[in-house]
Order: structure tokens, then C-alpha cells, then sequence
């Protein structure tokens, strides 16, 4: 067996706002001694209802149940790290992966984590079940227990290692097998009560208010590990009430933009409370522009070109998100380490441009300065996606778009774009997944059936692009791998299918009570083992 | 004086009848209503249900939603074992099946039965829209015969504008300002939510932290509806002061407060109480606001919750609670009136 695994992580994201990004590792407080002990209460904006990450693949519930359940692999500022795996190779086909497993790590009920509950989760779950996951694992075949703590993955199609690695932390989260076999897998009641090997033992989810977690004193990591006692996820639906209850010191951590952006501001000016991006990069998501490309107007590249040209993306980022992101070069972030790059067509903020674009594209102005008229689906994501939609129609009036707004709810927006096709232009977000085979390129790809949301649903196909995706997805070799993404993004960019106008990572309100916290490029849906609360 | 809403009907002065009679009076109105009623809860569900099949998407949508997307096998897939890929008849047809056994379902976005989501919720909306209510109904009544009684003076003022003041409130905003005063600034008070989850609280102890947390939503609550009792009862007062047999009383030598709680009072409370018994068919809807705000986990978060969800059965359920509690308010209110003012009688 030939061993390719590499370590692949861009992780300088030099162009956080200086001042506002505060790092805990480089604070004084780095060099206190850890103390154990003591309750972290956190904050979470929405309840999550299913506790099983190898049911329901999404920030919200690793930010639970990553202290419970661990994946086989999870990613650090240095690349992939082993937490349930030691150690992973591939055959040159790429039809084979090999996990080695830790030895001596018990679930919470004492059972031993053998090879039987990686095969028993592959095949009943993540294959199966999982969203995303579904996508990822179509062409695995089998796993095989060679011994009790080697698991051999056995595909039909090549798996670059790469890709399967880059998912793992996300979509490799194994479930215990004597808990769920033989049982309705979705009806099981640790969905709700999870079993796992983390640090935390699950205590009492009470709906509608709080999960409780314990300190597990059988921790495979050692019984230094870990600090806390406790901790409290506390579920606060209204921002502002979630920020009071933090300055009043109630909560020690929010993520994933739990408060609004105001508040964020505030808090980076005020004394105790560490503000930023860091601890995301592996959480990036896009605030998109999507075209109905079966509105004749929309099909017309000059026109979207002129679109893009219309856009003061600087102008957003910094009235929006308050410089917290940065401009989109194609459908991969930054985040993607050597499957990005930016070398790519751009469209500089030029409206005299566009608006001498639309006039050539065969839309001049009418008598009321009015060109032709959108009809824009704005998506309910929270404060990025409703202030981009209500820009995105400003700047476009400025080249004489007129762009009505159809508000509508998540399920209203989601049929309405990504089912009915019923809009011209949309706004929403896309979050990229570690890998861009994994949530990214169906929004280029041509062929996912009508209601598949964040799916190319845009009427736009092209057969170079699809043939692109498909070389990219079997390519094995790490390098030609990311010149393939490099293609697609350039292409991406010419014809702008879509607009991922601004890439941004999430941002965290964390108080400084907490230690070594955001130290990890996926934290909020890390283990926390070594967070630990002064005092 | 107005016929009650279901039914009560004004009679000829005097009434008749022994005690014995009228509870079998009341016995058979009670049952004639609740044969009534069932129509009618039906009609709501079916009405309900087939109106709530308008809104775009459905629950799974929400859920795919919630977790960030998935591919389009997995949807069909949930599509199906939540029996959403069946036409609307059927599901209507399975759903109240279902009702009739008083089987209210499984909500699928919270992988539980929904009944024992409903009776762990009731719980908290009751406490808060019960104290609320009864604070708000004792103490706006008292103001406002107060301020009737000294219309037009520097009392009578200061009540009426400060009940103004907080009919003008948004809900949201006293809640917020209360908390930037009272957790915030002064650190009386814990923010949000039912208990001190970490505290681990037991007995008193933990009755007294619940306590704690529940005084900033009943107030906001309270002072929101305080205004509305303050404000009629003061209306009603003045207009029954004036009338024929407060004269007549008064001519009779009724001192001033036995004239206002034998005479006046009572009359005038008619209306509050019909006011009263419109807010307690609600009570179950709770308040969304206030809920959202202090991160209380009642009823009227749910309901809101479950309509952005789209869970049919949580909502169906809801809206069934809320449907008999409003028959059962109405049937009270009946009885009341015709305790209160005794030429209603029911029929």
C-alpha cells in the first residue's frame, strides 16, 4: 500500500480588522497555568433539535455535539490531525483507504470503539443518511475490519485522499453500533441523547432552553483532559437579549454571528471580551449573487458582466459586515488552501462601465431611467443576506435596474429558488465544506433534479464546466487536483454562472474568563478539550 | 347590556328558579355547548390545516434549511418517510384520523410526540400569561375606578398617561430597556431564560431562582395589558355613575364605597370581564415577543417557531389546545355573566 496522505492548510488570514481580532493565544493570559473546573455556558441563537452529526451534517450541531461525538479526523492550523484515526494511506487506484483507529478509547457507556462502529456508521449512516455525506460516500462499496482497529473503505470510483481527509472532520463522525443497530436509525432515541468518545458526556437536553454536558473522567486523551466541568449550551433566539445576557457575564461564548453586528462592534471596543474571525477559516461562507440565466436578459454574459461591474463590493464588506470579510474570487474561498487561487478575471466596482455595458447588450435606458426590471428573492439568512439584497437593489437602480424585492421565509425562499425557479436574480450564501467536491461544485455542475437546494437550479449549463467537475472530482494527484479547481475557478469567473461576491468567515463573541479558546480552524465544532475557565 | 359570545341571552327580571334547577341548568347548557363545539373545532382544524397548506414549502424544506442543504436523494427520501409526498387529502384524511383518538402526532423537527412537547410548554406560558393576566386585570381595575372616581383631577391624569405610556410601549422595548436597567447595569436581575441551568438549584431554591426569572416578563407583560383593563374599567365606571339606580342608591343614603363596590363596581365589570375572557382564549397562544426576548420556553415561541418550520402537526396541535380553551373561556364567561348581572340567564 502506497502512502499519499499530505497536510494541506492555508491558514494566514492576515486581513481581519487590526484591533477587533483578538487572539487568546497571544494575550497574556496565554501563559497562566490551565485550572480545572468551572461551567461554560454558551450561546446559541436556534435550538437544534437532532443531536447526531452523523445524521445532520451543520455548524449548529457540531457546536454541540463535537464535545460528545468525535470525528475520526479533525483539522488543525496544521493540517489534518488523528482524533478517533491514528493514521490513513491509499492505494494508487484509489480505490481503497485505510484508517488505523485509536486503540483504548471506551464510548461514554463503557463499551470499547472498535472497527465494527466506523464500518456500522459508513454504511448505515454516512453512505445512507447523511446530508452532504450521501453525495460524498456514492461510490463506497465496503468497509472492512482487517482487525478490530483498522478500517479499510473500499469504493467503486476512485477517492482522492484528499477529499476523504478534507471531509472527515465534518462528515466522519462515527455513531456507537451497539447503541443503534437493529434500531429505526432515525428514530433512535440517541439522536437525541448522544453516546460518544469526546470529552463531555451529554446529561440533559431540556428543549427549548439548554444541553447540559459533563466532564467525562474516562477521557482517552488522559485525566488532565479535560478542564471543564461543564458546560451549558444556552438557547437565546433574540440577539439583542443574547448580547445583554453576555455583557452581564450570563454567557461566556457566542459564535457563528449569535449577536448582531452592532453589538459585535461594541464589544470589540469594550474591556474583557475577545472579539473575531479566528477560528473559522474552515467556516467560510459566500454572500452570493444567483441568476435566472432563463430570463433572456440574465442569459446575456454582458449583462451579468455589467451586473458584477455594478457592485461596490468594498463598499458592502465595509458598511455590511464591518470589514469581517473579503472580496469572492470564484466559487472556492480562500479557505480552500491549494485548490484556490486568485488568479482569476475580476470586475472592478465601474458603474459608467456598466451602465455603457448594458447600453451595448441592447438595454438603454428608458424614459423614467429605468432599464428592464428584476425580480429578487433575498434569502432569510440573518443580517448579511438582508442588507446584501437590499444594497444589491440599490446599486443596481444606480445603473438602472429596477430590482423588486420578494421577501419571503426559509422554506418560501428556498422553493422559490431552487424549486420553482420563480425569480430573476437571488441572494443567499454558500458555505464551503473543507473540499470543493463536497458542497461547492453542484452549484456549478448541471443535473441535480429541481428542489436540491443550493444546487445549480440556475439554468445555466455548460458542458465544459460539467466535464471540468467530473476530471476534478476522480483526480487523484494532489497537484493536478488543485490545477483542475484553478481551471474551473477561472472559468467560473468569465462566466459568472453565480456571483460569490464576498467570502466572509464567521465572527465570535468570546469573554476572556475562557482559555484557549478559537484555537482550532473549525472551534466552535471542535472538542474543546484543553478550553479551560479562569476564575 | 351585550349578549355574551356564545349564546346568553338577556331574560326577564326576575329570575326563577331553586338552586337544584339551576344546576341542572347549567348541567345541560354546558352539555348543548360542548355538542356545539365540536363542529366547530372541526371545521378549525380542517380549516386550519388546509389554510396552512398555502404557505410555501413544507417542513422538510425548513429542516434542509436548518442544516445548511443536502442533496436531492436525501430530501426525497425525508419527503417520503414523513409521508409529505402523499397529496393533501390524504394527509388531511391520516391527520385527523389521528385527532379523533386524540393522537396528536409526531413532530418531525423535533423528533418527539408533539403532545409531550405541548405539556412541557404549557406549563411555562400558563405560569407567565396566568400571573400576568391576573396582575394586570387586579391592579388595572383597581386604577382605573380609582381615576374614575377622581375623573378630570392630578390623579386621575398621572394614571390615565402612564397607562397611555405603556399601551404606547412596544413590547420589545420594555423588555430590552428593563433588561439593560435591571441585568445589565444593576445586576438585580438574571437576563433570560427559566432557571440558572449551572446553578443546579433544588427546592425553594430552585422555586425562588424560577421566581427570579420570570419578574421582568410578567411585568412587561403585565404593564402592556395593565392598560387596557385600567382604561375600560375607567370608561365603564363613568358611564355607570351616571345611571338611574346609582342616583336612586345614592338617594337611598349608600355611603360612597359601598355605592362604589355594591353599586358601580359591579355593573362596571361586565365588560372587563368580557375583555378578560377574550385574553384568556389567547393566553395559550402566549406572547412571542416577550418569549423570544427572555428566552422563555412557551407557547407562543413554539407556535411561532413551528409556522417558520412549517410542523404542520406541532402547529395542528397548537391551534386544537388553543380552539378548546377558547370554548371553555367562553362557557366560564357565560356563567360569569349571568352570575354578576342577573337578568342574563342561560339558555
Amino acid at each position: 500500500m502506497i502512502t499519499t496522505s499530505r497536510s494541506a492548510c492555508g491558514s494566514a488570514w492576515g486581513w481581519l480588522l487590526a484591533g477587533a481580532a483578538v487572539s487568546a493565544l497571544a494575550g497574556p493570559a496565554a501563559a497562566q497555568e490551565p485550572r480545572h473546573g468551572g461551567t461554560a455556558i454558551i450561546h446559541m441563537p436556534s435550538e437544534q433539535r437532532i443531536l447526531n452529526p452523523a445524521l445532520r451534517a451543520s455548524t449548529g450541531v457540531y457546536n454541540i455535539t463535537g464535545k460528545i461525538m468525535e470525528p475520526l479526523i479533525d483539522k488543525s492550523y496544521d493540517g489534518p490531525v488523528g482524533v478517533l484515526a491514528t493514521d490513513w494511506s491509499s492505494t494508487e487506484d484509489g480505490l481503497h483507504i485505510t484508517v488505523k483507529l485509536r486503540e483504548g478509547v471506551n464510548w461514554h457507556d463503557g463499551e470499547p470503539f472498535t472497527c465494527d462502529d466506523v464500518a456500522f456508521s459508513a454504511m448505515e449512516l454516512w453512505k445512507p443518511l447523511l446530508n452532504y455525506s450521501s453525495t460524498l460516500q456514492q461510490y463506497l462499496e465496503s468497509v472492512d475490519c482487517t482487525d478490530p482497529h483498522t478500517a479499510v473503505f473500499n469504493y467503486s470510483q476512485p477517492m482522492p485522499l484528499d477529499l476523504f481527509v478534507a471531509a472527515m472532520p465534518d462528515l466522519g463522525h462515527p455513531v456507537p453500533k451497539h447503541l443503534y443497530e437493529g434500531t429505526d436509525i432515525m428514530r433512535n432515541e440517541h439522536n437525541t441523547a448522544p453516546v460518544g468518545t469526546g470529552p463531555f458526556k451529554f446529561v440533559e437536553y431540556k428543549r427549548g432552553q439548554y444541553v447540559i454536558a459533563e466532564r467525562n473522567d474516562d477521557y482517552w486523551r488522559g485525566k488532565e483532559y479535560p478542564y471543564l466541568d461543564r458546560i451549558v449550551w444556552r438557547f437565546i433566539p433574540d440577539k439583542s437579549a443574547a448580547a445583554a445576557a453576555i455583557e452581564a457575564g450570563e454567557i461566556h461564548e457566542s459564535g457563528f454571528n449569535g449577536v448582531s453586528m452592532a453589538d459585535i462592534e461594541r464589544f470589540s471596543k469594550m474591556d474583557g471580551f475577545d472579539v473575531g474571525t479566528q477560528g473559522y477559516e474552515n467556516n467560510v461562507a459566500h454572500s452570493t449573487v444567483e441568476f435566472n440565466h432563463r430570463n433572456p436578459i440574465l442569459a446575456d454574459l454582458k449583462v451579468r458582466q455589467a451586473i458584477y461591474h455594478g457592485l461596490d463590493i468594498d463598499y458592502a464588506i465595509k458598511t455590511i459586515m464591518r470589514g469581517y470579510a473579503k472580496p469572492g474570487r470564484g466559487p472556492i474561498p480562500s479557505a480552500g488552501g491549494a485548490n484556490y487561487t486568485d488568479d482569476v478575471t475580476t470586475y472592478a466596482y465601474d458603474p459608467e462601465l456598466a451602465k455603457k455595458m448594458l447600453d451595448e447588450a441592447g438595454y438603454p435606458e428608458g424614459p423614467d431611467g429605468i432599464r428592464f426590471k428584476l425580480r429578487h428573492r433575498p434569502a432569510p439568512w440573518g443580517e448579511y443576506t438582508q442588507l446584501w439584497a437590499e444594497y444589491f437593489a440599490q446599486a443596481m437602480k444606480e445603473i438602472g435596474i429596477e430590482v423588486e424585492i420578494l421577501t419571503n421565509d426559509a422554506p418560501g425562499f428556498l422553493n422559490g429558488v431552487y424549486r420553482d425557479h420563480d425569480f430573476d436574480t437571488a441572494n443567499g450564501w454558500h458555505q464551503f465544506r473543507s473540499d470543493p467536491a463536497v458542497s461547492t461544485m453542484v452549484w456549478l455542475r448541471s443535473g441535480s433534479p429541481a428542489g436540491t437546494p443550493w444546487s445549480n437550479q440556475f439554468g445555466w449549463q455548460s458542458d465544459e464546466m460539467d466535464r471540468m467537475i467530473d476530471e476534478a472530482q476522480a483526480e487523484l494527484d494532489p497537484d493536478q487536483r488543485a490545477a483542475d479547481y484553478h481551471a474551473i475557478q477561472k472559468l467560473a469567473m468569465e462566466e459568472i454562472p453565480v456571483i460569490f461576491a464576498i467570502e466572509h468567515p464567521f465572527i465570535s463573541v468570546t469573554s476572556q474568563k475562557l482559555h484557549n479558546h478559537h484555537n482550532t480552524p473549525r472551534w466552535n465544532s471542535s472538542s474543546w478539550y484543553d478550553l479551560w475557565l479562569e476564575k | 347590556m351585550t349578549p355574551g359570545p356564545g349564546g346568553a341571552t338577556v331574560r326577564a327580571w326576575p329570575p326563577s328558579g331553586t338552586p337544584d334547577m339551576q344546576l341542572t341548568q347549567v348541567l345541560s347548557y354546558a352539555l348543548r355547548r360542548l355538542l356545539q363545539a365540536v363542529p366547530v373545532v372541526i371545521l378549525i382544524m380542517v380549516g386550519t390545516f388546509l389554510l396552512l397548506k398555502l404557505a410555501p414549502g413544507d417542513t422538510v424544506d425548513a429542516l434542509v434549511g436548518d442544516m445548511g442543504g443536502a442533496d436531492a436523494a436525501y430530501i426525497a427520501r425525508l419527503r417520503a418517510e414523513y409521508g409529505l409526498d402523499q397529496p393533501v387529502w390524504v394527509q388531511l384524511g391520516r391527520y385527523m384520523a389521528k385527532l379523533i383518538q386524540f393522537d396528536f402526532g409526531w413532530s418531525f423537527v423535533y423528533e418527539q410526540p408533539v403532545a409531550a412537547i405541548l405539556w412541557e410548554r404549557l406549563g411555562t406560558t400558563l405560569m407567565l400569561m396566568g400571573t400576568s393576566l391576573s396582575l394586570a386585570f387586579s391592579i388595572g381595575v383597581g386604577l382605573g375606578a380609582i381615576a374614575a372616581r377622581r375623573a378630570y383631577s392630578l390623579t386621575d391624569n398621572a394614571i390615565s398617561t402612564l397607562g397611555l405610556i405603556f399601551y404606547a410601549t412596544p413590547s420589545f422595548f420594555l423588555s430590552l430597556m428593563m433588561i439593560l436597567l435591571f441585568s445589565v447595569k444593576l445586576g438585580w436581575l438574571p437576563v433570560s431564560g427559566l432557571s440558572d441551568v449551572a446553578a443546579f438549584y433544588t427546592g425553594w431554591d430552585h422555586v425562588l431562582d424560577v421566581a427570579l426569572h420570570l419578574i421582568m416578563p410578567t411585568a412587561a407583560l403585565s404593564l402592556i395589558y395593565l392598560s387596557f383593563y385600567l382604561r375600560l374599567m375607567r370608561a365603564s365606571v363613568l358611564e355607570v355613575a351616571d345611571l338611574d339606580f346609582v342616583r336612586t342608591a345614592r338617594a337611598k343614603g349608600a355611603g360612597e364605597t359601598r355605592l362604589m363596590i355594591h353599586h358601580i363596581m359591579r355593573n362596571a365589570l361586565l365588560p372587563v370581564v368580557t375583555l378578560l375572557g377574550l385574553q384568556f382564549s389567547t393566553v395559550l397562544g402566549g406572547s412571542v415577543v416577550v418569549e423570544t426576548i427572555f428566552a422563555l420556553p412557551g407557547l407562543g415561541q413554539l407556535a411561532y417557531q413551528s409556522v417558520i418550520q412549517r410542523d404542520m402537526n406541532m402547529l395542528m396541535g397548537i391551534i386544537f389546545l388553543c380552539a378548546i380553551i377558547v370554548v371553555i373561556v367562553n362557557f366560564l364567561t357565560d356563567l360569569l355573566y349571568a352570575r354578576l348581572d342577573s337578568r342574563i340567564a342561560l339558555k
